[in-house]
């Protein structure tokens, strides 16, 4: 555990001094959007034992809510992000109640279905601007105080805002509705015999998840100045599947590390090798499934316990 | 009683038979879904990349080798078929064990480095292939403008999809591939070679996909991306139809065909999505599908 809180001082005084370094505050921004994305995914897969394929669409949903809303009828930022993460609970509730009907490979279809849906409505709706997206769309102000225009004082927004979203994502975890998450998980008939109102648990977990999803597609829209519609498309919910799986489904920290590695992969990668992207993100794909599937954290943290066994063995 | 709603009742017929066209495809590729579903527990995400692989693979046959429309109809899912039998050795046989979710990963990623690669050789922007000369031109039914080519798609379709189903339910083959359905390790120790048995069934269910591809081929713009928003919709029809039964995945697939087809002609905007709709009413009303049990 020690060994885990110095890590975390370390990142957080990374995260406070990255812009000093000269690293790009936009890229460092869009890392952090896709970190709370990932960990908001975390939340519904490494938690509560669900896959969604269907993710882009509250975080595209989201994105576009908040485009919309400051770039044609002039709301704040912070309004405008707080009615993104709205439409987005709103969105996984409805979507949330469909998909619990069913189980495993089956709540995954139904998911990745629902949302293309959103993605239709999305592309032909009047208000979304069809193939274009929501371009221009500014950053305002931190209720009408301190502007958001310049790119350094955007970024420790977006920090603080993820940090408290990754906390409240750890208190969710710890908390006694996180643990029946972990019961459900482990074995949903004997939860269910205990007495608890699975689906309902099910349930809030997708909601909190969904929102937690659009609260990073509204910053997300706001940092770059436009949404499209590749926030809500089927490879958006592929790619925040990866970044969980690559870092590690379950752990915490792990997503944030899957995030970097493919945000970066994107980032610096497409210019070496162009279209190839798709195909080295398939590949990782199908490398994390056959040959790390608990992922880089769960990985290491396995590789410490054996350790650990090993030596407490040793001392008896 | 030439017009119904407005709309002349040649264009609504129209319509239902671009639905049933659709609709056929929908069946193939979910009958081929079906198939692998129940023998090895994996959604094959990959399905609709084999669809466009068979496409493509009849469309660089007929450019590079002067391959015809009819070989193609053999050759490339041959190809595709036995591509596959590799994907299964190589990949897929090493998630069997472990949660379905995984083979849906792991077929999810196999399908964007076919969809890659396809778009890195041969672009983004869509080809054409030629309609066979045998094929080509319309009836006049009189009441309607019949393409030939449509009509032979529809009716392939329809013979392809009873084979599967008389291979499967009437010959020994099909036996033995219910058996391991049923019990695989029982079998096994009957003498049969299980494990060759499923890579021959990966290899005909994306063979299957594959030949909807070829035959898909003429009607659309082939395209790297065009199995992906396929096979979306081929999820929806799965769950809307269930996995359990092959009827139950034709029967959906080429009703669904339909009822898209008709939406365009009533409210066009929401031919795209109708069929979610749909499959959300079926989940409110039959959670379990149409034919289907958990």
């Amino acid at each position: 555990m020690r060994a885990s809180g110095a890590f975390y001082i370390f990142v957080c005084l990374f995260a406070l001094c990255a812009p000093l370094f000269g690293i790009y505050p936009i890229f460092m921004m869009k890392l952090l959007c896709f970190a709370m994305f990932a960990c908001a995914y975390n939340l519904l897969l490494g938690f509560s034992g669900m896959l969604s394929f269907g993710h882009a669409a509250f975080f595209g949903s989201a994105a576009y809510a908040t485009a919309w809303l400051v770039t044609a009828h002039g709301w704040g930022s912070v309004p405008a992000i707080l009615a993104g993460v709205a439409v987005s609970a709103v969105l996984g509730a409805a979507i949330g109640m469909l998909a619990i009907r069913r189980h495993g490979i089956y709540f995954a279809m139904v998911t990745l279905a629902l949302a293309q849906l959103v993605y239709f409505i999305c592309l032909e709706a009047p208000f979304s601007g069809g193939e274009n997206g929501l371009q221009d769309v500014p950053r305002g102000s931190l209720f009408g105080l301190v502007s958001l225009k310049s790119d350094v004082v955007m970024y420790y927004f977006v920090l603080a805002v993820s940090v408290a979203a990754f906390l409240l994502i750890r208190r969710i975890v710890h908390s006694p509705f996180g643990q029946v998450l972990k019961a459900i998980r482990g074995n949903e008939p004997r939860a269910l015999s205990l007495g608890y109102d699975i689906n309902r648990y099910k349930l809030l977990a997708f909601v909190l998840s969904a929102a937690l999803s659009g609260l990073a597609g509204s910053l997300k829209a706001l940092v770059l100045g436009f949404t499209t519609l590749s926030d809500v498309q089927q490879a958006n919910s592929g790619e925040v599947i990866l970044m969980t799986l690559l870092g590690g489904a379950g752990t915490f920290f792990g997503p944030v590390i899957g995030a970097a590695a493919i945000v970066t992969l994107q980032e610096y990668l497409s210019d070496i090798v162009g279209g190839w992207v798709t195909v080295i993100i398939g590949a990782v794909f199908v490398a994390c499934v056959l040959a790390f599937r608990r992922g880089v954290v769960g990985e290491l943290a396995a590789l410490r316990l054996r350790d650990w066994r090993r030596r407490r063995a040793g001392a008896a | 009683m030439t017009a119904v709603f407005g709309v002349p009742v040649a264009v609504i017929l129209g319509q239902l038979m671009l639905g049933l066209v659709n609709g056929a495809f929908y069946a193939m590729l979910s009958l081929g879904l079906a198939v692998i579903f129940g023998l090895m527990g994996v959604v094959n995400f990959a399905h609709g990349a084999f669809y466009t692989l068979g496409a493509f693979a009849a469309l660089f046959g007929l450019h590079w080798f002067g391959i015809n429309y009819w070989a193609a109809l053999v050759l490339a899912p041959l190809v595709v078929g036995i591509l596959g039998v590799v994907v299964e050795r190589l990949f897929l046989r090493h998630v069997y064990k472990l949660d379905p979710l995984y083979g849906l990963l792991l077929t999810f990623g196999l399908a964007l480095v076919i969809e890659g690669t396809l778009r890195e050789f041969f672009g983004a922007s869509g080809q054409s292939y030629p309609v066979p000369a045998a094929l080509q031109g319309a009836l006049n039914l009189g009441f309607m403008i019949l393409p030939i080519y449509r009509a032979w798609v529809i009716i392939a379709s329809v013979i392809i999809c009873t084979a599967t189903w008389f291979v499967i339910e009437r010959t020994r083959l099909g036996a033995t591939l219910r058996a391991a359905t049923e019990n695989a390790p029982l079998l096994q120790a009957f003498g049969v070679n299980v494990p060759v048995l499923v890579a021959l069934t990966y290899g005909g269910g994306v063979a299957l996909a594959a030949l909807a591809g070829v035959l898909a081929a003429p009607v659309i713009i082939v395209t790297p991306l065009m199995g992906n928003s396929l096979v979306t919709v081929v999820f929806a029809v799965v769950v809307i139809g269930g996995m359990g039964s092959i009827l139950g995945s034709v029967v959906s697939g080429l009703a669904l065909g339909v009822i898209e087809g008709f939406t365009k002609v009533v409210y066009p905007e929401a031919s795209n999505i109708v069929v979610f709709v749909i499959m959300a009413l079926v989940l409110i009303l039959r959670p379990a599908g149409l034919f289907g049990r958990e």
